[in-house]
Formats: structure tokens, C-alpha cells, sequence
């Protein structure tokens, strides 16, 4: 009788694959049985035929934790479960499905970083990625984030006031308008190498914001979100925080804040300029062409059965502070 | 029809048996998506939206009901496949079941039974206006499915039918007027409508020839 032993060096059987074959064979065969099983019916909601094909590797992007001087109202208001804002995303550059940015965001590379602020500043500044985190001490607070198609989250961002940056590069009078830029790297974005995977944004993603409207103390950076650091899916490492404004215009992974004399383009005004305006604030009255904006969905824990529909406010809520701004402009041309 | 035959040469699945085997499959599969679907929903198991996850995947399994629906003819006449063919009625009928379980869900869980806002959006937005055209013919052609209303209505039952050719269109109009900017997937069920229709050129070609019949 033959006894085999293996010895330390001899390879076992999943040594020669590699590791990443190895384990992406396993999910081809499960996404095999799913697709069998339901993909005449059910369609693409849940499993793309085609992820046989992409090359996913299972690896987590990790997050850090981070300190912060915590938020008043944490534990008396409800939060979206963290799971939820972390896999419910709005991030063409990763796909234009809201699972998409979970799931090909991953591996993406936030260290190192440049954040450069520039145009009409005093002293125009280059961030990296320890700057990031350290340079201004960081806060936390708690925001409803409310998106533009009628649903919100609420959720304990990170970070600091943009003014404080803003105020550290110097703030002259030329500039009227802040051009915010997001990361362009089409080896690492899907959506940004193939048009139709970025919903025909013309990449990269830009927003901008009045003067007044970025040196608004509510308006912030935020570097974590839950206590942590940013997942890439959510902006890492670095987003925009504006909480009386629909979603898109919180722009996110930004590397370049730029002065500027002229009112940006910013990238949903220029593909869609009868949909998204460039003020995008939050406004009940004002409808999108295509659904009513009167009250949303808010995205809490709970299944189908949850009574989630909750009136929308004008200035989602921060009216008092920030309505003082738009005296005289009509909010209805201006959407 | 009681009576069994034992010889020796009949085949092992006679027609009826097909036909009863495939609608179990039809009947199993499409209920069993449903109810794995809201389960899931009702137990917060379907990602972090439920309400919308619902509400396309019940639509998007309607209009793939519908294609599968629409490509039951072409595929039993080319292949003489007689059993297929005596299935399309359930076939389209669970169609109209996804659809009705689509409107219910948008009904019910996004705009949670605020029947004004029903109303308002019916009336105000394009794509949801399509989406209560297409329902109401399938409601329609589904109340004049049974063989009764097929004997009684005559030649006029194919004619009512032929709606069918429309709704193929009116519902990737709907999918693609609601989505932000993302237009592939409608973009590819325009494209397999467009297949579907083509199959059927020569039934076109006549309709467009004949006079229009008034009388009918």
C-alpha cells in the first residue's frame, strides 16, 4: 500500500491555478446556476450574464478608522444601515446600475492622492493623501443625502468645512464660481474606457458651486462616512457634501477645486439641461420632468412593507440657513 | 378520452402530455420568481432598495414574458411544434399577471397608496402614461383570452389581438423614458421587439395592403 504524504513544498491543487482563477471559476459556476435557473424570466436585475465574463476579484477595499469630534444627535436619529449606503450608489464611473460601484470599485487605488485647489486663490495648494485626513481637524455630521430621483439616506459623514480649505488657499474676490473635478483613470473607472457603461457622461465628472454657496459653513468635504474612512463606492477619498442640494451635485473621488470667474458646466447639466439645472436645490415645488419631487422614499432598514415615504422639505430642511441666498432668484428657471 | 391505449409504438409524451408538462414548467417558474422575489422584498433581503428592485424586476420579467409570448408562433411553425403553440395563452396571460403585480408594487410601495399622486403622475409624466396605455390593453387582450370570447368575437378576436404588436412597442418606450441616461438594456429590447416584428413582415404586408375594413 502507498502512502502519499504531502510534503511542505509540493503544490497543492488550488497552487496551480492561480488564486484569482481559482476563485473566480467558483462564481462563474454559481452565477451558471442562477442564470439557468431564472435569467428566461427574471431578467437582469439581479445577475448580468455577462459578469461571467468580467474579471471581478473578490478583495475589499479597506477602510480606516478615524477620529473625529462626533455629532451631537448621534443615537436620536435613525441612520441608514451602513450595508445599504455602501451598496446603493449612484457612480457612473463604476456602471450606472446602483449595485455597480460596490461591486467593480474595489480595487480602487486612493493612496496616493492629489487634490490640488487653484485658479483664482492666493496660494494655490496640492493635497496628498495624508493631507487628506490630517491637515484640518474632522467632523462629524449627520445628513440626509437626498437624491435627485426621489429617494434619501441618512448618513454620519466625515470631515471638514470647505471654506476651511478654501480660506487656506485664500480666497480673492476674482473668483465667483468653484469647478470641482473628478479623478479621470478610464483603467480603473468601466463607465469612464466605455460610453455606454458611463451613461454618455462626458467624463471627467465636474459640479460646481457659487462662491457664497461654498463658503457656506454647511457645505463640507468629507473624507468617512459610519466612523470610517470612504469607501471607494461612496467617493474615496475625498467628496462634496452639500446637504440642501439633490445628490449629484455632491461630487465625488475630487482632485482638482478650481476658482473660477465663469458659472462651470457641470457634467448632468450638460447631457440632460431640460433635467438637471446647475443650483439643484432640493425643492418640493419644483418637479423633474419625469417625476414629482414632492416627497421620497427615505432608505432605512426595513423590506418592501416599510412605510418609507416621507414629504420632502424645501432646502431638504436647512431653509433657515440657506434660503437667504437665492433672494430674488426665481427657483423655478433656476432648478 | 378516458380510455388508455396500450401499443407498443405510441410515444412516451403525446401531445397533451407535452402541453401539460411544459405549462407545469411555466406555472412553476413564473410563480416561483414571484414569490422568491417578494419574499426577499418583505424580508429586506433584495439590497438596499427593495421597493425598486420590485418594481423592475416584476416589469422587466412582464416584458420578457411578452417576447417569450411573441416568439411562440415563428418557433412552432418552424419547428411544428403543436404543444408550444396550445401554451401561449398562459404564456401571455402570466405576462399580464407581471404587469398587473407592476403597477400594484408601483402603486402600492413607491407611492405607498397616495392615489392623487397616482392620478397626477398618470397624467403628468409621458412614460407612466405609455405604461397605463400598454396595461389597459392587456387588460384587454387578457378579459378576451377564454376560447368563449374567441368563438364569439370571430375574426374580430385576431384583429383585437394584433394589439399585441403595439404593446411589444409602447413597453421598451416606457423602460427607456424612465431611466436616468443608461439606455443600453431598453436599447436591446427595442432591438428584440424589432426581431419579434420581423418574423411577422408578411402578416404586415397584408394588413397594409387590404383596405381597411369598416364594417368589421
Amino acid at each position: 500500500m502507498q502512502i502519499n504524504i504531502a510534503k511542505k513544498s509540493q503544490a497543492k491543487e488550488q497552487d496551480v491555478t492561480d488564486e484569482g482563477i481559482y476563485r473566480e471559476r467558483r462564481s462563474i459556476l454559481k452565477k451558471m446556476g442562477f442564470v439557468g435557473a431564472s435569467a428566461l424570466l427574471a431578467g437582469p436585475a439581479q445577475a448580468d450574464l455577462f459578469d461571467i465574463f468580467s474579471n471581478k476579484e473578490e478583495t475589499k477595499f479597506k477602510v480606516e478608522p478615524l477620529k473625529f469630534k462626533a455629532d451631537k444627535q448621534t443615537g436620536t436619529i435613525k441612520l441608514t444601515p451602513e450595508e445599504k449606503a455602501t451598496h446603493h450608489n449612484n457612480f457612473y464611473e463604476f456602471g450606472t446600475k446602483k449595485s455597480d460601484p460596490a461591486e467593480n470599485a474595489q480595487n480602487f487605488k486612493v493612496n496616493p492622492w492629489q487634490l490640488r485647489v487653484e485658479g483664482a486663490v492666493d496660494k494655490p495648494l496640492t493635497l496628498d493623501y495624508d493631507d487628506l485626513l490630517k491637515s484640518l481637524p474632522l467632523e462629524e455630521r449627520i445628513t440626509r443625502l437626498r437624491c435627485v430621483e426621489a429617494w434619501s439616506m441618512v448618513i454620519p459623514w466625515i470631515g471638514f468645512p470647505l471654506a476651511a480649505l478654501l480660506n487656506k488657499a485664500g480666497v480673492g474676490s476674482k473668483g465667483k464660481f468653484v469647478k470641482f473635478t473628478t479623478l479621470k483613470s478610464p483603467t480603473q473607472m468601466p463607465g469612464q474606457a466605455n460610453r455606454f457603461k458611463g451613461g454618455g457622461i462626458d467624463y471627467p465628472y465636474v459640479e460646481g458651486l457659487r462662491i457664497d454657496e461654498a463658503m457656506h459653513p454647511l457645505t463640507m468635504l468629507a473624507v468617512g462616512m459610519y466612523g470610517k474612512t470612504l469607501p471607494p463606492q461612496n467617493g474615496a477619498p475625498i467628496r462634496l457634501v452639500v446637504p440642501w442640494k439633490y445628490g449629484f451635485k455632491w461630487i465625488k473621488s475630487i482632485v482638482k477645486i478650481e476658482l473660477t470667474e465663469r458659472q462651470p458646466i457641470n457634467s448632468w447639466n450638460q447631457l440632460l439641461p431640460n433635467e438637471y439645472g446647475f443650483y439643484a436645490n432640493v425643492n418640493p415645488e419644483v418637479d423633474h420632468p419625469r417625476w414629482s419631487q414632492a416627497s421620497e422614499r427615505l432608505i432605512t432598514s426595513g423590506g418592501l412593507l416599510s412605510r418609507n415615504r416621507i414629504p420632502t422639505l424645501p432646502f431638504n430642511g436647512y431653509g433657515e440657513e440657506v434660503a437667504g441666498m437665492y433672494k430674488g432668484l426665481d427657483l423655478r428657471k433656476n432648478f | 378520452m378516458t380510455t388508455i391505449r396500450t401499443t407498443i409504438n405510441k410515444p412516451l409524451l403525446t401531445m397533451p402530455r407535452k402541453i401539460l408538462l411544459f405549462k407545469a414548467f411555466v406555472h412553476i417558474s413564473a410563480l416561483w420568481i414571484v414569490i422568491d422575489l417578494y419574499y426577499k422584498a418583505i424580508n429586506d433581503l433584495l439590497g438596499s432598495d427593495p421597493v425598486k428592485e420590485v418594481i423592475h424586476s416584476t416589469g422587466i420579467g412582464g416584458l420578457n414574458l411578452l417576447l417569450i409570448t411573441l416568439a411562440v408562433s415563428p418557433l412552432a411553425k418552424k419547428f411544428k411544434l403543436g404543444w408550444l403553440m396550445r401554451s401561449r395563452r398562459l404564456l401571455g396571460l402570466y405576462a399580464f399577471f407581471y404587469a398587473c403585480l407592476h403597477l400594484t408594487s408601483y402603486a402600492a410601495f413607491e407611492l405607498q397608496w397616495d392615489l392623487s399622486l397616482l392620478g397626477s403622475e398618470i397624467i403628468k409624466r409621458p412614460y407612466i402614461t405609455v405604461g397605463m396605455v400598454v396595461f389597459s390593453l392587456l387588460l384587454m387582450l387578457a378579459v378576451t383570452s377564454p376560447d368563449y370570447c374567441k368563438r364569439k368575437l370571430g375574426k374580430r378576436w385576431q384583429k383585437l389581438h394584433n394589439y399585441n404588436y403595439l404593446i411589444i412597442l409602447l413597453v421598451p418606450t416606457h423602460f427607456y423614458w424612465s431611466v436616468k441616461s443608461d439606455v443600453i438594456e431598453p436599447m436591446i429590447y427595442f432591438l428584440m421587439a424589432f426581431v419579434m416584428l420581423y418574423f411577422r413582415r408578411d402578416k404586415f404586408k397584408q394588413i397594409w395592403r387590404k383596405p381597411v375594413d369598416l364594417k368589421r
